[in-house]
């Protein structure tokens, strides 16, 4: 092998998104693997953990994982991979803050079990099988990672170095980190590779948005045509731009949709969702209870509004419960 | 699938609750050093972090309160129309509305999150509305965040740190 630096990339609880923006690199991902070795890629690439074990400590220059951290596997592969690396980045939303595979913490692990493999309306199950972690076949052992109770950020795992923010990172976020690091000049260890500023900063409707927002009904994207042209939130729309870091160049905005937050906060902010939920409500129009509360009907889930990518990092991290 | 289950609020008669307290310094503040000089007894279970406004009340800090292990949550603002900033009460009004709802989906009580007007005078009401939330929060016992994600993370020691045997090829096939 050569001796360029050495990347890997690992995949935990995650949808596939996060491997996919990698693919997006287009041409692009010829400058990345020309100017380092892959070495562990397990969604494009045939090594095994065996291999990944056989490296020296410290012999791979960056490992990018993501997903968030839910099963014992997970959290094996999350350890190895440390140990074996000179930087660790949590790539995405949900390694970097939970993503919304951390909207299961709202559940206990007893009620997921429940209703995925008895009572959801496409399951046919009257012996009520559960998955079990280890059974004999053929005289062998066969058996299967355990999900743990609490769906984790990967910083709750493991010492991480980096974290690039995104659901998923955007290609341009990805080569500008590689290019960085292969500078050699790394930025101070926790850094999010990803500007520092809200993201009404880079949107374009930024223009529109009034200084003194009044809020007398809040939409769903589903229930209000959108105009195109002005900020989401002067319509009654709920963006999270306010509370979101920058960085993606306002994709969803682009879109014509809101922002739902997935770049997390800005590093002045300890918790997105309180943070958004704060000066939402500091505008809205009423001044008793009663007009209040109709305003607020118009944000039937705040759960998963508010904390869509980062239940797992947020500062309750669950739904409290007296069992677990 | 273990089936370990942590039960969590053991009941304990002498359970004290810890209650943090946000007081405005122009309000409520005032009131409760007018409780202590007029020697009304309200319960000690309080601790009082003087604030210039309701309206400073940042809901992060409630959180955070919560998070770092306490009971209940109170603040204690002007009555409206009275707020030396004019807004600052219907703001924090505002976010508690919303806050109280979604404390609710995430699993903590009404009862643990108030929001009362006190005006400089009502020391006997600073009184009244402490003792009567200790009552409340100790008829539901303990929240014990920090405690119960330990409980949680104790499940993150199965693995030893320990370099684990790479597997032979025989065992590793009959794992897929
Ligand atoms: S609130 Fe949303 S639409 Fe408005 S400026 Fe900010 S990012 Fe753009
Ligand atoms: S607009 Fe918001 S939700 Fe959409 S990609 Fe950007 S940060 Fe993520
Ligand atoms: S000054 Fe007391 S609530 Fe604003």
């Amino acid at each position: 092998m050569s001796d360029k630096p050495k990347l890997a990339f690992y995949w935990c609880a995650s949808c596939g998104g996060c491997e996919e923006s990698v693919v997006d690199l287009a041409e692009d991902i010829l400058m990345v693997a020309g100017a380092v070795d892959i070495i562990f890629w397990p969604v494009a690439m045939d090594f095994k953990k065996n291999d990944v074990e056989a490296m020296e400590d410290g012999s791979i220059f960056a490992a990018m994982i993501n997903g968030a951290i839910r099963t014992s596997e997970q959290e094996e592969m999350a350890r190895l991979i440390r140990r074996k690396s000179k930087v660790v980045i949590a790539y995405g939303s949900c390694a970097h803050m939970g993503g919304i595979p951390s909207l299961a913490n709202e559940f206990t692990r007893s009620q997921i079990m429940e209703y995925m493999y008895q009572e959801a309306p496409s399951v046919v199950n009257p012996e009520k099988t559960r998955p079990m972690l280890s059974f004999k076949h053929n005289s062998q052992n066969v058996t299967l990672p355990e999900i743990r109770n609490l769906v984790r950020t990967l910083d709750q795992v493991i010492d991480v170095d980096y974290y690039l923010p995104g659901c998923p990172p955007t290609p341009k976020l990805l080569k500008q980190a590689v290019l960085t690091l292969l500078s050699g000049e790394f930025p101070p260890k926790g850094t999010v590779l990803s500007p520092d500023e809200a993201l009404c900063e880079e949107c374009p409707r930024k223009e529109s948005k009034p200084s003194d927002l009044s809020f007398t009904h809040f939409y769903r994207p589903h229930e209000i045509l959108i105009d195109k042209t002005k900020c989401l939130l002067s319509q009654g729309v709920v963006c999270m731009g306010p509370s979101t870091r920058a960085g993606c160049e306002a994709l969803c905005i682009s879109g014509n949709m809101p922002c739902s937050g997935c770049f997390g906060p800005t590093s002045r902010v300890r918790d997105q969702g309180a943070k958004m939920l704060s000066s939402l409500c500091s505008n809205i129009s009423e001044n008793d209870e009663t007009g209040i509360d109709k305003i607020l009907d118009g944000i039937p889930d705040p759960v998963g509004t508010f904390y869509r990518y980062g239940l797992a990092t947020s500062l309750l991290r669950k739904k409290i419960t007296e069992d677990v | 699938m273990n089936s370990k289950k942590w039960r969590l609020n053991m009941p304990d008669k002498n359970y004290e609750p810890k209650i943090v307290a946000f007081f405005c310094n122009w309000c409520t503040y005032t009131a409760s050093d007018l409780a202590g000089v007029s020697r009304l007894k309200y319960a000690p279970n309080v601790k009082v972090i003087r604030i210039m406004c309701s309206g400073r009340v940042d809901p992060q800090f409630i959180l955070q309160a919560f998070a770092s292990g306490a009971d209940g949550v109170l603040i204690g603002g002007c009555h409206p129309g009275d707020c030396h900033y004019s807004e600052g009460n219907y703001k924090m009004l505002r976010r508690f509305r919303l806050l109280k709802r979604m404390l609710h989906s995430l699993g903590i009580d009404d009862e643990r999150f108030r929001l009362e007007w006190i005006s400089a005078s009502e020391g006997e009401k600073v009184k009244t509305v402490i003792n009567d939330m200790v009552e409340k929060l100790k008829v539901l016992g303990p929240l014990s965040i920090p405690k119960q994600i330990n409980i949680l993370d104790e499940e993150l020691k199965e693995i030893s740190e320990e370099h684990s045997e790479p597997l032979t090829a025989r065992e590793e096939l009959s794992h897929v």
